[in-house]
């Protein structure tokens, strides 16, 4: 079975993500020997193209001629003519911020059924069986695709690379779509360069109300400098306007899966775990003995955040010295 | 203007997920329903703006589709200011059967502006409003944590990865929300418990639909193994413990 993958780009380049993307597809595309081809929209270098390759993806198309602001009408029908071309019964997308965008379209075009969010390969992949979570983590559910075609978005940090050593075709695509389709108008572009984002960090270190004051965030975000982590924080801090509220966790917020979740001063209500749960491992620090954080994490203190924070960099600090 | 915000009816957030006995089905026995947290931002912000007499916002609807037994929630978007109410009888399938009824209900209303919240608390599916805005066949923005009138115009926060964008699109549209568009869902007044009772809440017939996915079996995520506990005075072994045990450092 033939599997297309969408594969995004940030300014021209490829991150993790794009190749956990791939290696999922390719997982698909070998429980039935068909082959991946990778979708890039945008203007992409040809090297940059070819590390698709390294992945399991057999062929690449690039739509180069594409612009690169997302409409959610264009894109969905640059996808769609890929699929067509292709012959694809799969398409792999990320679920983020674009996959949730443009793949609930994508299935009303394809008359594909959709299943989102979803952690590992399908147990079958005729019919499509996968397994994806329900209740914001408090329970899986074995998902069925009952139409001919499939779309399957992919949780973030939840699939392995896997490094094929294969190389990919390059070939330019023209998707025959006519521009006009887009009709979003982008008036303005506010962008951080250069910060890490929540959603790609491999370590998050994170605070709760149990930091008192917007004013407490200093060894927080020295700890997470020192880490080369990413700052986070509970609902209750982005609603009081300590922190901005793209680093709120949680059921609301943003659903993260980092290797590391450091929980300063949370006490972990079910909807802040609702977005932390799928953290290989977490670390929580509350001066609450009985704090639902605990039952969640993996290794926990109990103490005052602002005691243990400056311990704990100066302890980090000595053990990296060594 | 005239604005729709689509209401899915979704067990309260803290409700302990049970299922059948044969796991194929969830048991919404003794479940407390709430107006799912996404939409009821929206909804929030669909007050706020036609509250504010500079914006042309003649009506705000609510519209879910669902048994009877979702009207106690349209009656809550009501009582939180909705006009007025639709609930689609029909019971709910998948996203895609979800979005053929409400895109039903868009096309004999009229609507300017349609929100929906980014996903659904229960399935999780993010799916309703791009298919919905696929099948109208009209523009729509995901990642929306800003929404102001300006004239005729709509200007639309959206977030991307590191930012932010600014964006318009012609109306009608469908604007797809999250966290941001609102600072705090706004909470029914007692005025509004009152008045909410003799305000429109039409039930109108389900239009024929179809299924693309089904849900075969349920399954609780397996229990953890027991926090670790490390003396408060002594961090420097839990430094030991993430680099030796967890190897994450």
């Amino acid at each position: 079975m033939s599997v297309l993958v969408y594969t995004e780009n940030w300014d021209g380049r490829f991150k993790k993500l794009s190749y956990e993307l791939v290696s999922y597809a390719s997982g698909i595309a070998g429980m039935t020997g068909g082959s991946v081809t990778a979708l890039s929209i945008g203007n992409v270098g040809r090297d940059e193209l070819s590390t698709l390759g390294s992945y399991g993806a057999t062929n690449v198309l690039s739509a180069e001629t594409v612009p690169s602001g997302l409409d959610n009408q264009l894109y969905t029908q640059v996808i769609a003519a890929a699929m067509e071309k292709t012959g694809a019964k799969v398409l792999v997308m990320a679920n983020n911020n674009s996959g949730k965008a443009i793949a609930p379209r994508l299935s009303v075009r394809l008359k594909a059924g959709l299943a989102s969010g979803v952690t590992a390969l399908p147990e079958s992949v005729d019919p499509v069986i996968v397994q994806k979570k329900v209740f914001s983590g408090k329970a899986y559910a074995k998902v069925k695709i009952l139409s001919d075609s499939a779309i399957l978005t992919l949780s973030q940090n939840s699939f392995e690379i896997r490094e094929t050593g294969g190389s990919a075709a390059i070939e330019a695509f023209d998707p025959g779509v006519d521009a006009s389709v887009a009709k979003t108008n982008i008036r303005d572009v506010q962008k951080q360069e250069g910060k890490l984002l929540l959603t790609d960090a491999e370590l998050v270190v994170s605070g709760g109300r149990g930091m008192k004051s917007p004013d407490n965030w200093g060894p927080l975000e020295e700890l997470a400098g020192i880490l080369g982590a990413a700052t986070a924080c509970s609902r209750p801090v982005s609603d009081e306007g300590w922190r901005p509220h793209e680093e709120h966790t949680g059921q609301t917020g943003k659903i993260i899966a980092p290797n590391l979740y450091m929980a300063f001063g949370i006490s972990g209500a079910i909807q802040h775990l609702a977005g932390v749960s799928a953290s290989k491992c977490i670390v929580a620090v509350n001066t609450d003995k009985d704090a639902p954080i605990f039952e969640a994490a993996d290794y926990g203190i109990v103490g005052d955040a602002h005691k243990v924070l400056p311990e704990l960099i100066a302890e980090i600090k000595a053990a990296r010295a060594q | 203007m005239r604005i729709l915000v689509c209401i899915s009816n979704v067990p309260d957030t803290t409700t302990r997920v049970k299922f059948s006995s044969d796991n194929t089905s969830v048991d919404n026995s003794g479940v407390q329903w709430i107006i799912n947290p996404w939409d009821e931002l929206a909804l929030t912000r669909a007050m706020e703006l036609k509250e504010d007499s500079s914006n042309a916002i003649s009506t705000v609807t609510v519209a879910t589709v669902g048994p009877a037994t979702a009207d106690p929630t349209l009656r809550k978007a009501l009582a939180i200011g909705a006009d007025d109410a639709i609930r689609v009888e029909s019971e709910t399938g998948d996203a895609y059967q979800v979005a053929t009824q409400l895109a039903a209900v868009c096309k004999s209303g009229d609507f300017d502006v349609v929100l929906c919240g980014i996903e659904s608390s229960d399935y999780n599916g993010s799916a309703v409003g791009g298919m919905l805005s696929e099948i109208l066949d009209i523009p729509s923005v995901s990642a929306v944590s800003g929404l102001k009138a300006e004239g005729e115009e709509v200007i639309i926060s959206r977030d991307i990865d590191g930012g932010r964008e600014e964006v318009s699109v012609p109306l009608p549209f469908v604007a797809i929300v999250q966290k941001g568009i609102a600072k705090e869902p706004r909470i029914a007044a007692m005025r509004g418990i009152m008045m909410a009772r003799k305000k429109p809440l039409q039930v109108v017939p389900a239009v024929e639909s179809e299924t693309l996915t089904g849900y075969l079996e349920f399954a609780l995520p397996q229990a953890k193994a027991p926090c670790k506990m490390v003396d408060a005075d002594h961090v420097k072994e839990l430094v030991g413990l993430l680099q030796n045990e967890a190897k994450v450092l």
